[in-house]
C-alpha cells in the first residue's frame, strides 16, 4: 500500500506493507536510524517519535496509521544547526552513556517541555517512566531535561563554546 | 578541618558541580569534561550495528526450541524454502556436514551453533532462514516443522545431580550425569579449626537468582564475506573484538588476516556482548554459503531467554565470630548452575570466576569454599550483567552474612564491619584465598557515607517510626572487587593472555591518534583514554582522536569487561604516551642543544631546566620529527610508539554503601528513599564520567535487589522472555543518587587508577536487602532473598519468606 506522511516537515511517500511498522519504515525506508528499536511490547521507549505532536512508540504504530500525520524524530530536533536545548542538556549533564535511549528520552522530554516548562523533578521522572535507561541511573537524564527546562533558548552565548571535549581548542 | 571533614567537603562539592557540568578548565589531562562522543548521539547520528545497511543484504532469523528439553525427531524446511522470498535454510544437519554444528566456548565447553541431535534449553538455536527481508525471513521460521520428543527437562538446580535426573549433555562422551566442575579454595582444615573455637557461628542460604543484563540494544551482526578477497567483515555488538576474530579463525577455518571485526557504536553491553552467540556464526556462515553480506539482529525475547545470563548461584554460607564480634572465618558451599553449556566468560583458570574475594574487605584468619557446578536445561552463559567475574555473587554472599551476624550479635552493622576491617597499614593484604589487595583505607570511606548519609540521625528516625508501626530500613554495605584481569602468567581466555595493546601515533602538526584495544560500549573512552593520554603528553583533549573497536585498526587486546579498560588499556595508553613523551624529550634535546637530562618537562613542551625562556612544545618536536633536518643519532623520524601491557596484579577498588528503604506495610512495596555511595577508584580521570558510572550499576543493584529473576516453570520455560516479565528499574522506582568519593592510589598502576564500571552493580544489592530485612527486624527477619517484589516481601512479613529458586 502507499502511505504518504510528513517527516521532519518533509512530505515522504512510500510503497510499505500494510504491517510494517513505523520504526521500520523511519529505519529501513527513511534511513532515520536515530529511532531504534529495543523491545517489541512498549516497554523500552528506545523508539519514541512524535506523532501529531505527541510521543508515540513507534514499535506499536504501523506505517499505514501515520498516514496523513505529522512525524517528528530526533534527526528533526535541531533547528538550522541550533540545538534543541533539551539536546543542550542532555550533553551538558551527562545525561546519556551508550545513547541507545537517548533520542526516545529527548523527544519525551521535550513534549513535555512544551506543556509544562517548569516542571518538578517528580514530574519529569513519570514523563519518562515509560522508557528505560540501562546506563545513567536517571539522576543525570532528570538533571539535562531540568537544565533545558532552565535554559528554554539554549546556552548563554558566553557558554557556547567550547561544548565538549571533541570541539577545537 | 580532619581529613574526614576535608573528605566529605570534597564529597559534596562534587555533587554541587555535577549539577551543572560543564569542561574543565584545563583540558590538558584529568578532570571533569564533557564527553567527544555525545555531539553524535544526541543528533540520533550513533552508529549502531541495525543501522547499517550494505548493498544487497540480507535478513537472517533464528528458529528456536519452544521446548526445554528435547530430542529432534525430524526437521522439514521444504516449506520456508518455498518461500518466494527465501534464500537459505539452514539446520544443525547442514552444518555438521561442513563441521561448524558446534563451536567452543569461551570457557573450554562446546555449545552447538544450531541443534543437531538434541535441544537442551529454551530458545536454542534450531534452524535459520535467510530472506531478502526482516519481515519475511520471520514469515518463513514459520513454515519450518520441527518434531520434538520431549525429555524430562532438569529445571531445579539442587536435583541437577540427582541419580534418576536426564542426562543433559550426552553430546560429550561418557557423560554419564550433569556434573559440570568442582572448584575450591582456601584451607578446609584450617577454617573447620578455627570455626570449632568460635564463640559464635551463623549459618544463612543465601540464593543469587538468574539475571539479566538485558542493554537496551540486543546483539546482533552483519557479516559480510567477499568471495573474491577471501575477506570476511563482521560488524558486531562485541565488547571483545580481538578474542573474537581469533574464535571466529579458530571456528571457520578462516586465516585470521582475512577476518576483520568491527564492533561500531553498542548500545549497552554489561557482559552481556562478551561471548560468541550462535546467530553470530550463523550469519558469517549464511554469507559465506550465499556471497552477500547479512543481517542478524536479535529481538527482545531471544535476548533474555538465550544470550548470557548472570548470577544463579545457591549459597551456603558460614561466618564465625568472637561475641566480641570479632570476625575469624567464613566459608561456603555454592550450588552453580551454568545451565546447557558453560559458556561462562571468565579467565580460563577461574571457573568460578573471581568469586575467592568472598572474604570480602576483611581480616580473617581463614576462609573455605567448595563449589559444584552443574548443568541444567537453561540458557548458557554465567557472568554477565557487570558482575566483575562473580565479584558481585562473593560481596552479595558476604555483605549479606556479616549482616547476620550483626543481627545474631545484636550489634549495629556499622561497628561490625569497622572491628574488622583490613586497616591501612596491612597493604598490600593477602588474603586466606590468596588475593593481594593493593591498597585501601576502608574506614575513611564508610566515614564519608556515613557522614553523607547522617547515619546516626536515620537511626534515631528508624527508632521514632518503628514506635509507630513504620517500616524504615537502613542498610550498609562495603565492597572489595578485584578487577583489571589480568597478569597473563594466570590469566587467560581460551589461551589469550589478558594483555591490552595501545597505539599512539602524533601527527606532524601535533594532533594525535590512539589506538586501543578495548572498546567502549558507552563508558566513553573516547574521552576518557584521550585525557589519560592528554595528561602524560600535554596535547589537547580536543587534538587527540581515539578509536577503538576495529581489529584492522587497533592493536590485540581481550576487551572491555570486567572493568578492565582502565585497569589495562587505560595503563597501555598512559605507558604509550610516556614511550612517545620519552623519544620527544630525545628529539628535544637536539633542537634545544642541551643534553636530555637538563630538560625538564612542563605539562606540554620541555624546558631547559632553569632557563624557562628555552622550551620546545611537543607540538614543535612533532613537526621536527617528521621534518626535514637531522635528529639526534640514532632517532628514526616519526612520533609514534605501541606497547602491550601486561598488568603486574589486579586493582581492588573498594566503597560504603548506605541504603535507606521504607516499605509500606500494607502493600510490602519497598521504596529506596535514598542511597549515598562512596566509591575509591584510585585516582579519577573524569569525574563525571566515573559518577555516571556509579549511577547505573546503582541502578543495576535495584533491579537486581527488588524486581529483576529469570525465571524458568517446571517444563523449563523461561517466563521472563520479554520487558513485560522481566522487569527494568524506571525512573520512577530509582531514587535521585548521592555519591562521594575518596582516593587512594593503585601503587602498581601507572596512573594510580583502578577501574569503577561495576563497582556499584557488585556494592548495591547487599545495601538494599540489607535495608529491607533491616526494616522487617520487628517481624523477626535475618534474611530474605532477592528478588524481593511486594509479594515476597510479603511472604517474609508472614513469617515464611521463601528462597526465589
Amino acid at each position: 500500500m502507499q502511505v504518504t506522511m510528513t517527516v521532519n516537515g518533509e512530505s515522504v511517500t512510500r510503497e510499505v506493507e500494510g504491517r510494517m511498522l513505523l520504526v521500520h519504515f523511519l529505519r529501513d525506508e527513511l534511513g532515520l536510524t536515530g529511532t531504534h528499536w529495543g523491545c517489541d511490547t512498549s516497554n523500552c521507549g528506545t523508539c519514541v517519535t512524535w506523532m501529531d505532536g505527541e510521543p508515540v512508540k513507534s514499535c506499536t504504530v504501523l506505517a499505514a496509521m501515520a498516514g496523513g500525520r505529522e512525524v517528528r524524530t530526533v534527526e528533526g530536533l535541531e533547528k538550522d544547526g541550533v540545538l534543541d536545548p533539551v539536546q543542550e542538556g542532555f550533553m551538558r549533564c551527562h545525561g546519556l552513556q551508550c545513547g541507545f535511549c537517548t533520542p526516545g528520552m529527548m523527544l519525551t522530554a521535550r513534549a513535555l517541555l512544551d506543556r509544562n516548562p517548569h516542571p518538578t523533578e517528580q514530574e519529569i521522572r513519570e514523563a519518562i517512566s515509560g522508557q528505560i535507561c540501562r546506563c545513567t541511573g536517571y539522576t543525570t537524564i532528570v538533571r539535562s531535561i531540568l537544565w533545558a527546562a532552565e535554559h528554554p533558548d539554549g546556552p548563554t552565548p558566553a557558554a557556547a563554546e567550547p561544548e565538549t571535549a571533541g570541539s577545537a581548542s | 578541618m580532619t581529613a574526614l571533614d576535608k573528605s566529605v567537603q570534597e564529597a559534596a562539592v562534587e555533587h554541587e558541580d555535577l549539577e551543572h557540568a560543564d569542561n574543565d578548565k584545563t583540558p590538558l589531562g584529568h578532570g571533569r569534561m564533557l564527553r567527544k562522543e555525545d555531539p553524535r548521539f544526541i543528533r540520533g547520528m550513533g552508529r549502531y550495528v541495525d543501522d547499517l545497511q550494505l548493498n544487497g543484504m540480507l535478513h537472517l532469523a533464528i528458529l528456536r526450541s519452544p521446548v526445554a528439553h528435547a530430542n529432534i525427531v525430524s526437521i522439514d524446511v521444504s516449506a520456508a524454502q518455498a518461500h518466494p522470498k527465501v534464500k537459505a535454510v539452514i539446520t544443525g544437519a547442514d552444518l555438521a556436514a561442513q563441521g561448524l554444528a558446534w563451536m567452543p566456548t569461551l570457557s573450554n565447553d562446546v555449545q552447538a551453533v544450531l541443534a543437531t541431535d538434541r535441544v537442551r534449553f529454551q530458545g536454542q538455536e534450531v534452524a535459520f532462514v535467510v530472506a531478502e527481508d526482516r519481515y519475511s525471513a520471520r514469515d518463513a521460521l514459520e513454515l519450518i516443522d520441527v518434531e520434538y520428543d520431549v525429555l524430562p527437562p532438569v529445571v531445579d538446580v539442587r536435583k541437577a545431580l540427582a541419580p534418576d535426573a536426564e542426562v543433559i549433555r550426552t553430546d560429550l562422551e561418557g557423560k554419564k550425569d550433569n556434573h559440570c566442575f568442582d572448584w575450591e579454595t582456601g584451607d578446609k582444615d584450617a577454617t573447620e579449626a578455627v570455626f570449632a573455637k568460635a564463640d559464635v557461628v551463623v549459618k544463612q542460604d543465601i540464593v543469587y537468582p538468574r539475571v539479566h543484563p538485558a542493554p537496551m540494544e540486543t546483539c546482533g551482526c552483519v557479516a559480510d564475506y567477499e568471495r573474491v578477497s577471501g575477506q570476511l567483515t563482521l560488524w558486531t555488538t562485541s565488547q571483545a573484538p580481538h578474542a573474537h576474530r581469533t574464535v571466529y579463525a579458530l571456528v571457520s577455518g578462516l586465516p585470521e588476516h582475512k577476518i576483520r571485526v568491527i564492533a561500531p557504536d553498542i548500545g549497552g553491553g554489561f557482559g552481556n556482548k562478551v561471548p560468541i552467540y550462535p546467530g553470530y556464526v550463523c550469519a558469517i556462515v549464511a554469507s559465506l554459503v550465499i556471497g552477500k553480506p547479512v543481517k542478524w539482529m536479535e529481538d527482545r525475547t531471544e535476548n533474555l531467554v538465550s544470550t548470557g545470563f548472570a548470577r544463579d548461584y545457591v549459597m551456603q554460607g558460614e561466618i564465625a565470630a568472637t561475641k566480641e564480634g570479632k570476625i575469624l572465618a567464613i566459608r561456603t558451599h555454592v550450588l552453580a548452575d551454568h545451565g546447557a553449556f558453560n559458556g561462562t566468560a571468565a579467565p580460563i583458570k577461574y571457573p568460578a570466576g573471581f568469586f575467592g574475594v568472598f572474604t570480602g574487605s576483611y581480616d580473617l584468619e581463614a576462609a573455605y569454599c567448595s563449589m559444584t557446578a552443574v548443568y541444567t536445561n537453561k540458557a548458557p552463559g554465567g557472568v554477565a550483567y557487570a558482575c566483575s567475574f562473580r565479584i558481585t555473587e562473593a560481596v552479595y554472599l558476604v555483605e549479606r552474612i556479616v549482616d547476620c551476624l550483626a543481627y545474631e550479635l545484636e550489634m549495629d552493622p556499622v561497628e561490625l564491619r569497622k572491628k574488622n576491617f583490613i586497616q591501612p597499614d596491612q597493604f598490600p593484604y593477602t588474603t586466606k584465598t590468596g588475593w593481594v589487595y593493593d591498597s585501601g583505607d576502608y574506614e575513611r570511606a564508610m566515614d564519608v557515607a556515613l557522614e553523607m548519609a547522617g547515619y546516626d540521625d536515620l537511626r534515631r528516625e528508624q527508632e521514632e517510626k518503628r514506635a509507630k508501626g513504620e517500616l524504615m530500613g537502613i542498610g550498609v554495605a562495603f565492597f572489595t572487587e578485584a578487577v583489571g584481569a589480568g597478569p597473563r602468567k594466570d590469566m587467560d581466555i581460551l589461551g589469550l593472555g589478558m594483555a591490552d595493546g595501545s597505539e599512539l601515533r602524533v601527527h606532524p602538526t601535533g594532533k594525535a591518534v590512539l589506538r586501543v584495544s578495548c572498546m567502549s560500549q558507552g563508558q566513553g573512552h573516547e574521552t576518557t583514554f584521550a585525557q589519560i593520554v592528554a595528561e602524560e603528553i600535554g596535547i589537547p583533549v580536543a587534538d587527540i582522536q581515539v578509536v577503538n573497536g576495529d581489529t584492522d585498526q587497533t592493536p590485540f587486546g581481550l576487551g572491555t569487561y570486567g572493568s578492565r579498560s582502565t585497569p589495562v588499556s587505560g595503563a597501555a595508553a598512559a605507558l604509550v604516551a610516556r614511550k612517545v613523551r620519552d623519544k620527544a624529550q630525545i628529539i628535544a634535546s637536539g633542537m634545544l642543544e642541551v643534553s636530555v637530562a637538563d630538560l625538564e618537562w612542563q605539562k606540554g613542551s620541555f624546558q631547559v631546566k632553569g632557563d624557562p625562556g628555552r622550551s620546545v612544545t611537543i607540538q614543535d618536536i612533532a613537526m621536527r620529527a617528521h621534518g626535514a633536518g637531522d635528529l639526534p643519532e640514532g632517532i628514526e623520524g616519526g612520533l609514534e610508539a605501541q606497547i602491550c601491557y601486561n598488568p603486574s596484579n589486579l586493582t581492588y577498588p573498594f566503597g560504603a554503601y548506605i541504603c535507606v528503604v521504607d516499605i509500606d506495610p500494607g502493600t510490602a512495596e519497598v521504596k529506596v528513599r535514598r542511597f549515598v555511595a562512596v566509591d575509591d577508584c584510585g585516582t579519577r580521570i573524569n569525574p563525571m564520567i566515573i559518577e555516571g558510572q556509579v549511577h547505573g550499576g546503582l541502578t543495576d543493584g535495584i533491579g537486581m535487589a527488588l524486581m529483576e529473576m529469570i525465571s524458568f516453570d517446571e517444563d523449563g520455560n523461561c517466563i521472563a522472555g520479554s520487558l513485560m516479565d522481566y522487569l527494568i528499574p524506571t525512573a520512577l522506582e530509582t531514587p535521585h543518587w548521592e555519591t562521594g568519593h575518596t582516593v587512594t592510589p593503585s601503587p602498581h598502576h601507572p596512573i594510580g587508577a583502578k577501574g569503577v564500571g561495576e563497582s556499584a552493580t557488585v556494592g548495591s544489592p547487599p545495601a538494599i536487602v540489607n535495608a529491607v530485612v533491616d526494616a522487617l527486624k520487628p517481624y523477626g527477619i535475618r534474611h530474605a532473598d532477592m528478588p524481593l517484589t511486594p509479594s515476597r516481601v510479603w511472604d517474609a512479613m508472614q513469617g515464611h519468606p521463601t528462597p526465589p529458586i
